[in-house]
């Protein structure tokens, strides 16, 4: 399997510049392209986006703030309590919550779209998806990342955790655009709804992809922090170092080496992020 | 390690090892491309913000934001006119809160009530009691009332079509493309586009469940509908006025939507 699916301004420009290609010593770090220019542009932009669709979404659900966690009557925990929505600004702003969201859902939609379309015409999508070895290997990462395990499973661009969550981050992606499209316009788009069971489903269901798309974020943030410099970096410049030499076996050989300047390897810039 | 394990290894590494490699230099010189684009691109996105927050409000927000509220309206008013929303069987009704009561608070002798019909001019088209509304054809309608704040019901109303209402004035008026509700007292006031009015499912309700509205809900005329949220659905019509131009709309003022259709 290959990546065909480099960035294409990139690849031109290391054509031009390796077209008098100087010897690289086997031993000599090079940078290899993991997260190509679109990938990144798209990632960053959704950030900001995702964050403007949850602020003005969790102003709109102020106004009927009708969920909770519980078993009949006994509520564990009811989203929100007031000091959440008196920190974040989030009480009596309905309409303007409505106006961003109906604003800003476009460019999330778009710039979604656009990301969907790039994963399958560049075949992208199959380094996320998961594939058969991936519950077993993902459950590995996790003894792994909590030290129980001292291996870590094999791993392609990303480590089969990653696969996982990042797919499933997608799915709900996707399930929370088009329930929002049907509470938005539910009789222009019906039967949407019902693929809900109804207008209220869809509410309800529209509300646990955000509270599933804030813990994903707080734990790809946490394991952002926890990959290192070398993994955050990757996603602003698209290259993680590495030396020349092929492959090491497994973490334990990759450690043994001197990175120069403490740059992970490529097998180890993932974690879960 | 068993042989199958190594061999996926391989495989999967294979994927990594294919993308393309830089030398240090290179590397370098890119990155610092990069880190530059992404102060550039932190900067412009908080300078866009700023922009945003810092235009002019229409209407309570915005005008950026009214201005895509409006397309918006295009778009949706465009794409699917005519669709219908579902409707249901008396058994699913269920009894529906009282959330408004903006221009309903005065008191009121419903035996004197009168609605005034106007043109678009402001001339007085009619005068009319709740007979005349009694008379033109009844129909029952169960569907999903929709309140802009999220909660919703199903419930059965009783009344007549805005469209058959119209039918009365639809040579003296022309092609308006706008109808304004009001209560007797103007305190409460909604706008709506013609077509959206002239919806099979828009109702000037005389009934709720069978029974003559009561006062909460509006007695003795309101709009109902599936298709617009609930605060386009004016309690206590005192006034229909044909227009021209968009007529005033108490919530687009305060930073609603106009059209606020679903």
């Amino acid at each position: 399997m290959s990546i065909d699916t480099t960035d294409t301004t990139d690849t031109t420009d290391t054509t031009e510049d390796s077209s008098t290609p100087e010897p690289v010593p086997p031993d000599e770090p090079v940078a290899r392209l993991v997260h190509p220019r679109a990938i990144r542009w798209l990632h960053w932009i959704n950030f900001p986006l995702l964050f403007v669709m949850i602020w003005s979404g969790l102003r709109i659900y102020w106004a009927e703030d009708v969920y909770a966690l519980g078993i009949g009557s006994w509520q564990w925990f009811a989203f929100f309590p007031d000091s959440i929505y008196e920190t974040f600004g989030l009480e009596r702003r309905l309409a303007r919550g409505m106006a961003f969201h109906f604003a800003f859902g476009w460019l999330f939609v778009i710039n979604g779209a656009i990301y969907a379309i790039y994963l399958l015409a560049t075949k992208e999508w199959r380094h996320i998806l998961p594939d058969r070895h991936a519950p077993k290997e993902a459950k590995d990462v996790v003894l792994h990342d909590l030290h129980l395990k001292k291996q870590a499973p094999p791993q392609g661009k990303y480590n089969a955790a990653q696969r996982i969550s990042y797919t499933a981050v997608l799915v709900m992606a996707l399930i929370i655009v088009v329930s929002g499209f049907a509470i938005y316009k539910p009789t222009q788009l019906y039967p949407l709804p019902l693929l809900f069971g109804g207008y209220q489903g869809a509410r309800l269901v529209h509300f646990w992809m955000t509270i599933g798309l804030l813990l994903f974020f707080v734990v790809h943030v946490l394991q952002v922090i926890r990959s290192g410099w070398g993994n955050f970096r990757s996603m602003i410049t698209g290259y993680v170092i590495e030396r020349r030499s092929t492959s090491p076996v497994d973490d334990a050989t990759i450690r043994s080496e001197s990175v120069p300047e403490g740059e992970p390897h490529a097998a180890e810039m993932g974690g879960s992020a | 390690m068993s042989e199958q394990h190594s061999t996926r290894e391989e495989q999967l590494r294979a994927q990594l090892d294919d993308a393309p490699t830089i030398p240090m230099s290179e590397f370098k010189r890119r990155s610092r491309r990069s880190f530059l684009m992404g102060a550039v691109g932190i900067g412009a996105a908080y300078a866009g913000w700023r922009w945003l927050q810092d235009q002019p409000d229409v209407g309570g927000i915005p005008k950026p934001l009214r201005d895509q509220l409006e397309r918006n309206e295009t778009l949706w008013s465009n794409l699917s006119q005519g669709r219908s929303a579902p409707e249901f069987s008396v058994s699913k009704a269920t009894p529906i809160q009282v959330n408004g009561r903006i221009g309903i608070r005065n008191e009121i002798d419903l035996a004197d009530w009168t609605v005034r019909v106007e043109g678009p001019d402001g001339e007085l088209l009619d005068e009319l009691d709740i007979s005349t509304f009694e008379a033109l054809p009844q129909r029952d309608m169960i569907i999903e009332h929709k309140c802009i704040e999220g909660w919703s019901n199903i419930t059965h109303w009783g009344g007549t079509r805005f469209s058959d209402f119209h039918a009365r004035y639809a040579d003296q008026v022309g092609d308006v493309p706008y109808v304004g509700f009001e209560t007797p007292d103007g305190l409460y006031y909604v706008g709506w586009d013609m077509p959206s009015a002239m919806h099979p499912q828009t109702m000037l309700a005389l009934r709720l469940d069978d029974q003559p509205l009561d006062l909460d809900h509006g007695a003795p005329l309101r709009l109902a509908t599936p298709n617009k949220y609930g605060i386009k659905c004016l309690k206590r019509i005192g006034v229909i006025r044909y227009a021209r131009e968009r007529p005033a709309d108490y919530w687009a003022e305060r930073s609603y939507d106009w059209y606020a259709g679903l």
